[in-house]
């Protein structure tokens, strides 16, 4: 029966291993730009939840 | 030298108070009706004697209730508050922000009218009918409309990670409610679902698996990247886990949804991928628990006196546990043991009263007294509100545990004779009880916590002042202009549409993979010659079945274990369900799976049974419906279901809709002739007959001899 619903579909076992190297290679190349990105950028996203406190701008102990 | 002028502008408030009183006023009738559920597991008379307040019908109420009116009015409070702040802007549009909220209040209120009324479309999580399903897309739009509008309309270059979980959850319950809900209209109240048997089931554990993943997760992590380094007073631990964290468990999370239908008839291929994926999540998870508990680094000593972060620390620790305990449930071996018993009600319990309900309160702790200027009435109360939440989910979950490895090592043993240990269900039932009632405790705790922090909540406000509005300025956002070396990422955020494209390709990757193959399935041909569409009196006898819930307690999928086949029969074959529509395989076994029930009692064993289910299983726990043998249905709806049927494939006869009522009276009469030949009378209009015809058909295509010859 299982073999049934299979024949019915092509070549079915293309389909995960599509989706497995789609996301290795989106996982690498995403990995390789966050490696790499530049620390200003890091600095600056990070702090933007405290960037309403308008008149305490640096309200985390900063190292 | 150019100077910036500031631009001047106003955060608003209101909104935020509102949907955080909201958030509070459902959280408590959510958890009170899960205690009325949890209470009948053990005392079915707590249904109060009327199909309204029976469990079938306020299970998914409670599960509606928690789901999206707690957590639901949590998430729009939150981003309502957070998100103008991240992107310097109030938001887009007042008038999308009340038509979210009131829309959303509307839903909820439909919601918990329609289904004590029994409409339901019987699949978990996404129970409401069709014109509800159409308001939620409508409100749900506005939602997304508003936040996209807030991004265009940004004084911040770039967007903040939280920003991006608020815009993947938006566009991924959209695409989930969307085709989950795909039904054909019969009438206001009632729809038949568009897909059938296995693709029905793989279609809404998709979505279930992914309304967890993008309801109750993804919004909250994106929530945690805002008020946890708010609480805590210090940035988040690693802004680059946090990508990395981000792309990861959206692209991951899609995939994982067969790990809900293991051994059950779908395609092997389908489960393996869950099971590969949902191991795979792990990774993703933990790094935003880690990113969540490492941002308290070197501020432990606030959390000893902080309730806001006492409340956050245990919701990521709980977010790590259901993490590490999802991937483990989904490994076939101990899939095998936990699937249909209680321990995936104290897993989802583990997520949605810890990670879910903690984080809420903690934000509500933390935004209270901001928004009234003042400071929390009384930490002290706080701090009881979060040990008897934590006791509470301690005195929940660990009962659950153990209720769940007995029962199920109870339905796996077998004697030395070579037959089941416990061949009557009931006995692994009533083995459990004493911890279905300290489950009920530890609800009741959870409960009475809640109670504390909203009367702590009206004492805050009461003595602060509510600010409606909080000014704030910034320069205006400048046209970009392109720097040499700058990575596609950077580029891809600062630009809120084509970011939210992406987000969209990477959910439609892992949707597109696993719902194809299921629609290339010829799955309307049936693959049994013997199994055929139900008659008239079935279909009346199945709606039934769904209109008061059943598939809440019993399954109807019998895994290919020797323990299952034994206890119910030969396993499901895929090739049964093709007339399903929808499907009612089920998630949980608090009674017996009823697949193979067909044929095996006579009529009045279940019309006694019905009645009073302690008559025929002394000690039952199932509630009994009295009113089936008094209310009469009219079956004027017959032709109308007939016909859309036949629209969705279902091979009856042509003109077959004005032929239907009259075998229907037929094959009651027999119904109710052999009732009386056991000494019952009954009516054949009743509702207990179709009922009746309904169970004694199920599973029995199978045994017919040839297709031809019944």
């Amino acid at each position: 029966m299982k073999k049934d619903i299979l024949s019915s579909i092509e070549n079915i076992e293309i389909y995960p291993i599509i989706s497995l190297l789609i996301f290795v290679v989106f996982f690498v190349v995403m990995f390789i730009w966050v490696i790499r990105v530049d620390k200003k950028y890091v600095d600056h996203m990070k702090d933007m939840p405290f960037n309403d406190e308008l008149e305490n701008t640096s309200g985390y102990e900063k190292k | 030298m150019s100077v910036t002028t500031l631009e001047q502008f106003k955060y608003d408030n209101k909104i935020v108070k509102y949907f955080g009183v909201a958030t509070m006023a459902w959280g408590l009738v959510g958890m009170l009706v899960g205690l009325i559920a949890a209470i009948q597991l053990f005392l079915p008379e707590a249904n109060l004697g009327n199909p309204y307040t029976t469990y079938g019908r306020i299970r998914p109420l409670h599960t509606n209730a928690v789901i999206f009116a707690f957590v639901g009015n949590a998430i729009f409070a939150g981003i309502y508050y957070s998100m103008p702040r991240l992107l310097k802007a109030p938001m887009w549009s007042k008038a999308l922000s009340w038509i979210n909220f009131w829309g959303w209040q509307t839903i909820i209120l439909l919601a918990a009218i329609t289904l004590p009324l029994g409409f339901t479309s019987s699949k978990e999580y996404a129970e409401l009918e069709w014109p509800i399903d159409i308001l939620i897309a409508i409100v749900w739009v506005a939602f997304g409309a508003n936040m996209i509008g807030t991004m265009i309309k940004r004084r911040e270059k770039h967007m903040y990670v939280a920003i991006w979980f608020y815009l993947a959850s938006f566009i991924t319950v959209a695409v989930l409610h969307i085709f989950n809900s795909l039904a054909l209209p019969v009438s206001f109240f009632k729809s038949y679902s568009a897909y059938a048997g296995v693709q029905d089931a793989l279609v809404q554990w998709w979505y279930g698996h992914n309304a967890v993943a993008f309801f109750l997760t993804t919004p909250f992590l994106g929530l945690m990247y805002y008020y946890l380094p708010k609480a805590a007073n210090r940035p988040v631990y690693s802004y680059k886990l946090s990508i990395i964290h981000f792309w990861s468990l959206i692209f991951l999370y899609i995939w994982a949804g067969p790990h809900h239908l293991l051994y059950t008839a779908l395609p092997e291929w389908a489960q393996i991928l869950g099971v590969v994926f949902s191991v795979m999540l792990i990774a993703p998870s933990w790094g935003g628990m880690v990113n969540g508990l490492l941002t308290l680094r070197g501020a432990w000593d606030k959390v000893r006196v902080d309730p806001v972060l006492k409340f956050m620390v245990v919701a990521v620790t709980a977010y790590g546990m259901s993490t590490f305990e999802g991937p483990m449930l989904s490994l076939k071996s101990v899939n095998a043991i936990a699937h249909y018993t209680d321990w995936i009600v104290a897993h989802v319990h583990i997520g949605a009263l810890g990670w879910n309900g903690f984080f809420t309160f903690a934000m509500l702790y933390w935004l209270w007294p901001k928004m009234w200027k003042t400071n929390l009435y009384s930490t002290k109360l706080a701090t009881t509100h979060f040990w008897m939440g934590t006791i509470g989910i301690i005195f929940y979950a660990l009962p659950m545990y153990v209720a769940a490895l007995t029962q199920s090592l109870m339905w796996k043993e077998f004697s030395e004779a070579g037959r089941l240990a416990y061949p009557n269900f009931l006995e692994t039932v009533i083995q459990i009880v004493p911890m279905y009632i300290l489950r009920s405790l530890g609800g009741f705790l959870y409960l009475a916590g809640a109670i504390l922090m909203v009367y702590n909540m009206i004492k805050t406000a009461k003595q602060g002042a509510f600010m409606a509005e909080e000014a704030d300025e910034a320069p205006a956002l400048k046209p970009h202009v392109d720097q040499p070396g700058e990575f596609w990422h950077r580029a891809w955020e600062r630009k809120p549409v084509f970011f939210t494209v992406m987000a969209t390709v990477a959910i439609l990757i892992g949707g597109a993979v696993e719902i194809i193959p299921t629609i290339l399935v010829k799955s309307n041909v049936p693959t049994i010659a013997s199994v055929e569409p139900y008659t008239p009196l079935e279909l009346q006898g199945r709606d039934l079945y769904i209109s008061h819930g059943c598939v809440g307690c019993h399954s109807q999928m019998i895994r290919p274990f020797r323990s299952e086949t034994e206890r119910y029969g030969e396993y499901s074959k895929a090739g049964e369900f093709v007339y399903d529509r929808p499907f009612l395989w089920g998630s949980k076994r608090t009674g017996p799976d009823l697949h193979r029930v067909g044929g095996k009692y006579p009529d009045s064993w279940h019309y006694h049974h019905m009645v009073d289910p302690r008559s025929m299983s002394p000690g039952s726990l199932m509630p009994p419906y009295p009113w089936m043998v008094n209310n009469m249905m009219d079956h004027n709806d017959l032709p109308a279901k007939i016909r859309t049927l036949q629209k969705l494939g279902v091979p009856y006869p042509e003109g077959y809709d004005q032929q239907a009522k009259t075998d229907l009276m037929v094959q009651a009469e027999q119904i109710v002739a052999n009732l009386k030949s056991s000494g019952v009378e009954a009516m054949p209009e009743s509702e207990i007959v179709a009922l009746i015809a309904y169970l004694q058909r199920l599973g029995t295509d199978i045994k017919k001899t040839t297709a031809s010859n019944p």
